[in-house]
């Protein structure tokens, strides 16, 4: 035995694939939430959004029928008083849905003492995390994949003009980038989740750094490009600097990238999202719409960093699950 | 093929400066049962979590089935079952949902995991249940729904911490008779209690954990015979000279102490069963035999003496 020992010792890999037993974990989330009180709530919700920013904007968007070519995309983007449109309502209301379904994800396992024996299954941590990270993402995905699809079908009967091509392509990009943006929630809530063991401190956790970046971090940004970039002898490359700070600073919330990105994604006409200068703008035909593939090249920053935070979040998370002690 | 099922050498767990486990030199036998014992925070959960590689050792080595569990996690899990103190399912799910679950994360596929599902809880008396949602069940139907839990992967060996807890005293008996048919088909079975009584019921040997170390282990009667310094304690109640009979007491070859606890009741501390000679030596003496008993050693006794013993050692 003790010779058997000497040998194994040698080799130090985990055998098998650290995603054994993944879809089994995918399955289970998704069937949970899509039959979960919670979820009902959160579809009510969001549908009702839907209906009334859509059905206010087609009161508006009739009156003017015929001067836009892209009218379809007006559908998400025009408010009518007092709501707002239903790409600000998104704005809100994502980052809520993905905080709800996974807030209390891996704390909740815990305290119904299920953890350590879902574990004692031949999967590897790994495998469980993933799992329920891509659970509820796809949840996320399938409900606003159905929202959408409503509201495409709304805007057809609503406002009988078919979507072009284009405007299909630009709104299901903006479908997938509110998901994406959702996978970020997602990864904050979820960490949050392993941090902490109550479910209720995880939830007051995430809704603080929601709140922060939805109300407090523009207001911060401000004064912190106020003080950084003071403007002493009242230049305009001094203005100019402040502004771009700030800018820049606010582009560190996800909500700002998010709402940047959906905003050239569905308003081809914008041509930039930072500043322009007058000489900047020589020769360019103002008011007509960028192709897809430049509004694309636009927002291709904010993807990126849309992605690379969901990222970090997740192995965050990752790391501190791999190292947490499973008894209760 | 090798005997040992459970084999741990100097197998040691750190948490900062506390050492939960300490040198942990433990083997199990392929089909006994083992009971680790020792009082909360002794180190028994923390040993159950390095045999499944859930925990990584500190240092030392741990092999089950032959394997490395902290190496070869996936192997070891699919053929050891693992049932948690105060094992627990999802509520809102039924206890036929539960198991599909399990079967799933062990690969089964479908139509093995609905037969082998159906077999498992009937054997664990849960059949009519089977789709009761498990919020709805008693502490005493979960822990057999989490027998079942761990018997849908047909292990070879199974490992159960505090498997009683919890559980009123009609449910710990139904619950033992259920480890007793398991071992008769020859799982292995290794069990952690702090609940002497029950634990010595079932157990083929058993190791006494303190402090993170194992300070004693053995079978339940050499245990006595090391702690106590007698295995067995006999009752006789005679009637006739009390000296005369006490005196031939003592003279029967194994017999520890004879004490005379009321007129005609006599106690014998004895390193074996005596029963035969000790009723032959009471009619030789000229007593009337009036009843004779036998009470095997008592872990809670062992338990207690040994914990005094190092009390005061200390």
């Amino acid at each position: 035995m003790a010779i058997e020992i000497a040998q194994a010792t040698g080799k130090r890999e985990r055998e098998g694939s650290p995603w054994t037993g993944l879809w089994a974990v995918v399955a289970k989330e998704m069937a949970d939430h899509l039959t979960s009180a919670r979820m009902r709530v959160l579809e009510i919700l969001i549908v009702l959004t839907a209906a009334g920013t859509i059905y206010g904007a087609m009161q508006n968007i009739r009156s003017t029928i015929g001067q836009d070519r892209f009218l379809f995309l007006k559908l998400f983007t025009t408010a009518q008083e007092p709501l707002p449109a239903f790409v600000g309502f998104m704005g809100l209301l994502v980052p809520l849905i993905a905080i709800a379904l996974v807030f209390d994800t891996i704390n909740g396992e815990f305290s119904r003492r299920t953890l350590s024996r879902i574990l004692a299954q031949p999967i590897y941590r790994d495998a469980l995390l993933l799992g329920k990270f891509l659970g509820a993402l796809f949840t996320l995905a399938l409900v606003f994949t159905a929202i959408w699809l409503l509201i495409m079908g709304l805007g057809l009967w609503g406002l009988g003009v078919p979507p072009s091509s284009e405007e299909v392509a630009r709104s299901f990009l903006f479908l997938l980038v509110t998901i994406f943006y959702g996978g970020i929630w997602l990864a904050l809530a979820m960490t949050f989740s392993i941090i902490f063991r109550q479910p209720a401190t995880a939830a007051l956790a995430s809704l603080a750094v929601w709140l922060f970046f939805m109300v407090f971090w523009d207001i911060i940004a401000g004064v912190l490009a106020q003080t950084l970039m003071p403007i002493r002898f009242g230049f305009s490359e001094e203005y100019l600097k402040q502004a771009q700070l700030e800018l820049g600073l606010t582009r560190l919330s996800p909500t700002t990238l998010y709402a940047e990105a959906i905003l050239a994604l569905l308003q081809p006409s914008i041509r930039s999202l930072g500043f322009i200068l007058p000489t900047q703008l020589q020769g360019a035909i103002l008011g007509s719409p960028l192709p897809l593939s430049q509004s694309l090249l636009l927002i291709w920053p904010h993807l990126t960093g849309l992605l690379a935070a969901t990222l970090l979040l997740f192995a965050l998370g990752y790391t501190l699950f791999q190292r947490q002690e499973i008894r209760a | 093929m090798n005997d040992w099922v459970i084999e741990t050498k100097d197998l040691t767990k750190k948490y900062g400066t506390f050492t939960a486990v300490d040198a942990l030199n433990l083997s199990v036998k392929h089909g006994e049962v083992f009971g680790l014992l020792g009082p909360n925070g002794a180190g028994k959960t923390t040993t159950i979590l390095m045999l499944l590689g859930l925990t990584e050792p500190t240092s030392g080595e741990v092999r089950v089935l032959g394997l490395d569990p902290s190496r070869q996690p996936l192997s070891v899990k699919s053929h050891v079952g693992y049932m948690p103190d105060l094992v627990g399912f999802y509520d809102e799910l039924t206890a036929e949902e539960n198991l599909i679950y399990t079967a799933k994360l062990n690969g089964l596929d479908r139509r093995d995991a609905y037969k082998r599902i159906d077999e498992v809880l009937e054997r664990v008396g849960l059949q009519d249940v089977a789709d009761h949602n498990v919020g709805t069940f008693s502490r005493g139907m979960k822990q057999r729904l989490g027998v079942a839990d761990m018997l849908l992967k047909r292990p070879q060996m199974i490992i159960m911490d505090e498997p009683t807890q919890g559980l009123d005293p009609e449910g710990a008996r139904e619950f033992l008779q259920l480890i007793r048919t398991l071992k008769e088909e020859g799982i292995t079975i290794l069990l952690s209690s702090h609940l002497l009584f029950q634990v010595q019921a079932v157990c083929d040997r058993v190791g006494l954990f303190h402090r993170g170390k194992m300070v004693l282990e053995g079978t339940v009667p050499e245990l006595g015979r090391r702690v106590l310094g007698r295995a067995y304690r006999i009752h006789i109640e005679a009637e006739g000279d009390q000296n005369a009979i006490r005196s031939a007491l003592q003279k029967v070859p194994g017999a520890v102490q004879v004490e005379l606890a009321d007129g005609r009741l006599y106690r014998i501390e004895a390193e074996h069963d005596l029963r035969p000679a000790a009723a032959e030596a009471v009619m030789n003496a000229g007593g009337k035999l009036l009843r004779l008993d036998v009470e095997t050693q008592n872990l809670d006794e062992i338990y207690a003496h040994y914990f005094k013993e190092v009390e005061h050692g200390n």
